[in-house]
């Protein structure tokens, strides 16, 4: 090689653009792609986004008032209006207050498929066999379990989000801090996981439920303080990695904040693989609520939740309809988000990638 | 006063640290190098893989904590500095890295890389900033249209123009170069060795150059320096160090350099044995299990860089300028 040649010839050689044009998030799209491509896990991504549909619309498929209602010549959208009323911008007509909407005379109503809500008592009808009045049966006090299951769909997964919401900041930061900063300071901060391993979070909560009232905060917080660690070994992992390549080597080189390398060059290359443990957690937040309601512990006793429902079935053994429902909700849930997660992981994990 | 002055900079990295473990075995990947770079000259820095070259030019960045030494840049001894002192610093020295694929975050754009300087030290902001970007893109020969790309959508080459670009956006007056050439194909090497020698011209600019490869350094550097295991053997202006190379390393280094002459026979030095473990270097001089000229002194004490000239150092007891009994 000689290096002497025309300094003016590099201007114009070496222009061939790379394959694989497009933007950085032809990263995702192709992660996109490939899940894609994997049926288990693609139907377990459909179920997820209609167990989301069905618990954001959980008051228009089950509701003891009815979407259009004429009563006295005047027509209501009775369930448009209660979400008003919540708010304060309208009031119910003395007419509507505190009806049965089923009951009104001479009123034309189209109500939800499920016209009950869970908190509706009919002590006249306890533990009904699944009918078609009562898709899939009441319970003690007469409450229809599907309207409960629909809206207890809402608790499991708002726990289920909220609860590894905090894990996830908790874990992202103390891996993040763990695996950039190492040293000692890795050393302190992956003991103190080993620490958290130690606790049981089940007992944790059974403690904390019996000191304080129930309430489902209490309990997003707590399966949320110690549920992060698997979250944070994920991230520390990563960190460990990605620190040490190039691009981050020059970020410090530029006098880049610490912080800034952390959360702006290394967290999104990192970013993968807590994704996975992230959407793993989901589910065991989602079986930890449901024990937790089994035992009647943990969420309020008025407040409807698989769990619960579950709950009354252990001293109600005939009524087959509490039990068989209610655990297959929380068992295609809960594999639903484990299967997504693993189909996550073999798309992102390029370990994985081509073993099918 | 020299714009880069190194004296005795030592990293010792430790091995198979256990908690409790009393005997610490460390690697010595910089074992003490005293160098000075002068301003506007560019230091070639040739070893083999291992030798603690890359560590060295990381080490005077801080980039690696060193062990012990001191660093004085501009006068100033960069490794008594707070952190929020060294980040100013930095302005002032950059680097430029050996593989262009791990050198550029995957998740930013061409523009952002190169801009994310010019921003941490407020040099411009908006429509500046975005001016001076293009202004640089120019001069390492990308295009405006390449500010809105991802690294991805690159060649290697054009990858390392964009390092380059990077490094040059603060305005530095010290770069270190690790191998910037050394993973390109052979023709890009050319093109890339001549954008640093015309960026050099024109931004007066200084540059520890850091190779394994004589011929690149040769073209490039006006002194180089040699390194074995962690210490500079010997060290030289560029000609003088390929006309008359006084260590035995050195010697062997450049006879196995390939030369495109057909009717020229070479002498070949070989070198015996493989490069000694950096855990457990040889007692006396490092080099003397694989030297062929090695005397009775050699394993037992270690030879200091002596200068025979103003410029030329040696560190051998058998070629260096003073002879010891």
């Amino acid at each position: 090689m000689s290096p002497t040649q025309s300094s003016t010839e590099h201007r114009a050689a070496d222009f061939a653009v790379a394959p694989g044009g497009g933007s950085g998030d032809a990263l995702w799209s192709g992660v996109w792609k490939r899940f894609k491509r994997n049926p288990i896990a693609r139907y377990s991504f459909y179920v997820v986004c209609g167990l989301f549909l069905i618990a954001l619309f959980a008051d228009f498929l089950a509701n003891d008032k009815p979407y259009y209602l004429s009563y006295q010549d005047r027509t209501f959208l009775p369930i448009f209006r209660s979400y008003l009323v919540k708010i304060g911008l309208a009031q119910w007509p003395p007419e509507l207050l505190n009806v049965d909407f089923k009951k009104l005379e001479g009123a034309t109503a189209v109500f939800p498929p499920v016209p009950y809500l869970p908190t509706d008592i009919d002590l006249t009808a306890p533990f009904e066999n699944p009918s078609p009045k009562h898709w899939l049966g009441t319970d003690r006090l007469g409450r229809d379990v599907l309207a409960g299951m629909i809206h207890g769909s809402r608790v499991s997964l708002s726990i289920g989000f909220v609860a590894v919401g905090i894990a996830a900041m908790i874990g992202i930061t103390m891996g993040a801090i763990a695996g950039y900063f190492g040293s000692w300071v890795d050393l302190v901060v992956s003991r103190l996981f080993e620490i958290m391993l130690a606790i049981p979070t089940f007992f944790l909560l059974i403690t904390v439920a019996a000191l304080l009232p129930p309430s489902i905060y209490l309990t997003m917080m707590i399966i949320g303080a110690t549920s992060w660690v698997g979250i944070a070994r994920f991230t520390r992992n990563e960190f460990l990695k990605i620190r040490n390549l190039d691009y981050v080597t020059s970020a410090i080189a530029l006098g880049v904040s610490d912080r800034k390398v952390m959360f702006k060059h290394i967290l999104p290359n990192a970013l993968a693989p807590v994704i996975v443990s992230v959407v793993l957690g989901i589910a065991g937040a989602i079986l930890v609520e449901s024990s937790l309601s089994f035992l009647g512990i943990g969420v309020p006793a008025e407040l409807v939740t698989w769990g619960s429902i579950l709950h009354e079935a252990s001293s109600a053994t005939f009524a087959w309809w509490l039990a068989v429902f209610p655990g297959a909700a929380i068992f295609i849930t809960v594999l639903a988000y484990y299967l997504v997660g693993e189909g996550l992981r073999e798309v992102l994990d390029p370990r994985l990638r081509g073993l099918r | 006063m020299s714009l880069l002055e190194i004296h005795n900079l030592k990293k010792h990295f430790p091995v198979g640290e256990a908690l409790f473990s009393r005997n610490k075995a460390v690697v010595k990947a910089v074992d003490g190098v005293d160098l000075s770079v002068e301003e506007g000259e560019t230091l070639g820095l040739v070893g083999e893989s291992g030798c603690g070259k890359s560590t060295l030019g990381r080490a005077i960045l801080r980039l690696i904590e060193p062990t012990d030494g001191e660093v004085f840049f501009q006068g100033k001894n960069l490794l008594t500095m707070s952190q929020r002192e060294l980040r100013d610093m930095r302005r002032q020295m950059q680097i430029i890295f050996q593989d262009p694929y791990a050198s550029l975050n995957p998740r930013m754009r061409v523009g952002d890389i190169v801009g994310e300087g010019i921003e941490i030290h407020k040099l411009a902001k908006g429509r500046a900033k975005r001016d001076r970007v293009m202004e640089l893109l120019h001069q390492v020969g990308l295009r405006e249209e390449h500010y809105d790309r991802y690294p991805h959508e690159f060649s290697g080459g054009q990858r390392q123009r964009i390092g380059i670009a990077r490094a040059l956006g603060v305005s530095p007056s010290f770069i270190v170069c690790d191998e910037p050439v050394s993973s390109l194909d052979v023709s890009i090497q050319a093109q890339i060795i001549n954008l640093l020698q015309e960026l050099q011209e024109k931004m007066h600019l200084t540059y520890l150059f850091i190779s394994h490869d004589l011929r690149v350094v040769e073209h490039i550097s006006h002194r180089v320096a040699i390194m074995y295991l962690g210490k500079v053997v010997e060290i030289a202006k560029s000609d003088t160090i390929y006309r008359d190379a006084r260590h035995p390393y050195t010697r062997a280094l450049l006879s196995s350099v390939p030369v495109p002459d057909m009717n020229r026979k070479k002498q070949r030095v070989l070198l015996e044995g493989d490069v000694p473990s950096p855990v457990n270097p040889p007692s006396g001089c490092s080099f003397h299990p694989r030297c062929s000229y090695r005397a009775a002194i050699c394993d037992q004490t270690e030879p200091p860089l002596d200068f025979n000239s103003e410029s030329h150092g040696v560190a051998c007891h058998v070629f260096g300028p003073i002879k010891r009994a």
